[in-house]
């Protein structure tokens, strides 16, 4: 039976935005760590461990968020033994992905303070660890902040696909709604609005700290 | 047994050999100015006295410690050896305190209180104690520099190096950096300086050195090195910089 | 783990995968070109155009980074036909990752425009050069040297983004994939060497990108 497209329905959506945006916060979290953990690996002067942060960073570029989204939803069953919920799947996923693309910009920031803070600090008889915890990573932390705001939007697109998977957030609402009143224009056209609402402030917020910043330098 | 003691110390970047058998032998209480062109080896010398750029042939012994071996214990020589830089590297997210602080705390294990007392301390000895608080960007260059100083100082070290530290200063600055490091100099510490300021050479140098395309080409007192060249290379160089 | 990995029948179905490359780089191809001439187009009506048209554009580059693209791909290919365009998948395709990839390329190449300084135009204008001229000589090459790395990127990541159409069942390798899978009920290890491929032609890109760069923009 055809519903029409009700009021309700954009509510319905709203409230599959949480998601959108709770699993956004997930895999920014895990992504965080993969990331930060990447973004020290590259910079380490550890030849084996350089190589293998740069492994994990192009392997993940190298292949389509949909790829990973699948691996992972079958993968893991097979390594747990157990079926495994969207919700797991999705985060493990999206935390793994965005983890290589957090390490990226991050590594980007903490390479470009001048190699003169590393020597003066290194002068001064601070050894590597002491250099990254009071020289570097405190300078590099104010230069990270523009883009990875501006990662965050990318994330919130990136759990669309979280609806391939079945994992029910605002595209996967959209579809169902779509499905119930047959008014897919109507319908996706909300779902972009919808994104475009939780995105756009946050591209703004990205482009304006990012211009504080040059002014500030 | 001398403070430094350099021996043969070949240096390339890969094909271009920047120090080609360079020795000499810095004496405790010493005030070293290197002068030469640039491109003639002279920054690099400094920098491989503290372990900053290896070395590819000779030996550097800098307080008894072989720099240029394999497993030398650089971090605890840089206790004892301090640089200034050029650009004075700041850190510019810490304040003239933090700065000056950071490796007595880390390092050394000082307690703030008893670190805050310590940079005062160095920072009258520049003539910068009420900018403790301040921040670089708030400081002019001249004043920048003397907090590097006095950064180095805060390690009390047994010998300074300080790399054309007034070549990035308007000139007007430079007298005030200047006059700290003849102070420093009257206290007693070994000092190497590669410098354009003649002047202050002459003044407080005990021994000059001339180095022209990454060898020593001349040393000597500071009169005679300056006043009495015996190769033609000095005599060229002398007469385009005093001009 | 029990599971027992089982490829076999995944190499049994090597010309149906083939199938699905050769759709994937077609859709790439495709979706490049139009995209640049989309992007090009939209650059030089943000950089020279006047200030209503400069302003639609940049409307349509927020709306278009703003929103995801299975949702864009959504709207052409089942909202569209509420309006009396009825496409197939395969043309639906094209039109959404084109639109998208325009979007992220007016925004390169306007950064790559803009990178020359005003200096160097006025420089070419003093030497008597015409406004095409200073912009073929002076601003083009110059220009083309900072977008290239930019583009190059967009474009293995728009390849990547292709399977995305698999979603409205267009023939592309990530949906040769899906059918794969519900043949032979090998699911993970359908996907594995999916991606596997994916990786590959990734890499087989950045390269080729990166040797036109050498040969181009090598030392002279």
């Amino acid at each position: 039976m055809i519903r029409e497209f009700a009021a309700i329905d954009v509510y319905y959506l709203l409230l599959a935005a949480r998601w959108t945006l709770a699993l956004t916060a997930l895999a920014f979290v895990g992504g965080g760590l993969f990331g930060i953990v990447v973004a020290l690996m590259r910079v380490s002067p550890f030849m084996p461990l350089r190589a293998l942060g740069a492994a994990y960073v192009n392997v993940v570029q190298g292949i389509p968020l949909l790829g990973w989204l699948f691996v992972f939803f079958f993968g893991l069953p097979i390594l747990a033994g157990v079926q495994v919920s969207s919700w797991v799947a999705a985060t493990i996923a999206f935390s793994f992905y965005a983890g290589a693309f957090l390490g990226e910009i991050w590594r980007g920031c903490l390479q470009a303070i001048p190699r003169q803070q590393w020597e003066a600090g290194a002068a001064l008889g601070l050894g590597f660890g002491e250099q990254l915890r009071h020289v570097i990573v405190p300078q590099a932390v104010r230069v990270a902040i523009p883009p990875t705001v501006g990662f965050l939007v990318q994330l919130i697109k990136n759990t669309s696909l979280g609806a391939v998977i079945g994992f029910v957030e605002l595209t996967r609402e959209g579809q169902l709604t779509n499905a119930a009143t047959y008014r897919p224009f109507t319908v996706y056209i909300a779902v972009a609005a919808i994104y475009f609402a939780m995105c756009f402030p946050l591209t703004q917020l990205s482009r304006r700290l990012e211009r504080r910043l040059r002014v500030a330098r | 047994m001398s403070l430094v003691e350099l021996k043969g110390v070949v240096k390339r970047f890969g094909t271009n050999t920047v120090l080609d058998d360079v020795s000499m032998n810095v004496e405790r209480g010493e005030i070293i100015a290197v002068i030469g062109r640039s491109g003639s080896g002279k920054s690099t010398m400094l920098r491989c006295i503290n372990g900053l750029e290896p070395v590819q042939g000779g030996t550097v012994v800098v307080d008894g410690e072989t720099v240029s071996a394999p497993g030398a214990d650089l971090r605890a020589l840089r206790q004892r050896v301090g640089i200034v830089f050029q650009s004075y590297n700041l850190f510019p997210h810490l304040s003239v305190e933090k700065n000056i602080t950071l490796a007595p705390r880390v390092v050394k294990g000082i307690d703030p209180g008893t670190a805050r007392e310590l940079a005062l301390g160095v920072l009258r000895r520049v003539g910068l104690a009420e900018k403790i608080d301040a921040y670089p960007d708030q400081l002019s260059g001249g004043q920048q520099q003397r907090v590097a100083i006095a950064r180095s100082l805060a390690m009390q070290p047994k010998l300074m190096l300080f790399d054309e530290i007034t070549s990035a200063l308007d000139p007007e600055l430079t007298g005030e950096v200047l006059k700290v490091l003849e102070q420093v100099a009257a206290e007693g510490m070994t000092m190497i300086l590669v410098t354009h300021e003649m002047g202050f050479a002459r003044r407080v140098a005990t021994r000059v050195v001339f180095m022209h395309q990454g060898r020593i080409w001349e040393e000597g007192g500071a009169r005679e090195v300056l006043e009495k060249p015996r190769t033609p290379e000095l005599a060229t160089f002398l007469d385009a910089v005093l001009h | 783990m029990n599971y027992r990995f089982n490829f076999r029948d995944i190499w049994a179905q090597t010309d149906f995968i083939l199938e699905g490359i050769l759709v994937t780089l077609a859709l790439t191809v495709v979706t490049m070109l139009s995209g640049l001439v989309i992007g090009t187009l939209g650059a030089a009506a943000r950089v020279h155009g006047p200030r209503w048209l400069s302003t639609m554009v940049a409307a349509y580059v927020e709306v278009i980074r703003n929103t995801p693209l299975i949702v864009q791909l959504f709207l052409v290919f089942f909202g569209l036909p509420s309006a009396g365009i009825r496409l197939d998948a395969m043309t639906a395709s094209m039109i959404a990752l084109g639109i998208n990839l325009g979007a992220y390329s007016t925004e390169i190449i306007r950064a790559g425009l803009e990178a020359i300084p005003r200096t160097q135009v006025e420089a070419g204008r003093c030497l008597g050069l015409s406004g095409v001229q200073v912009f073929r000589h002076v601003v083009l090459f110059p220009a083309i040297k900072v977008i290239y790395p930019a583009l190059s990127s967009q474009f293995v990541l728009l390849m990547l983004a292709t399977s995305v159409v698999s979603q409205i069942s267009a023939p592309d390798l990530f949906h040769v994939a899906s059918i794969i899978q519900s043949r032979t009920f090998r699911d993970f290890e359908i996907y594995a060497v999916v991606s596997g491929i994916y990786l590959a032609l990734a890499l087989a890109m950045k390269l080729g990108f990166a040797a036109i760069h050498h040969l181009a923009f090598g030392r002279r």
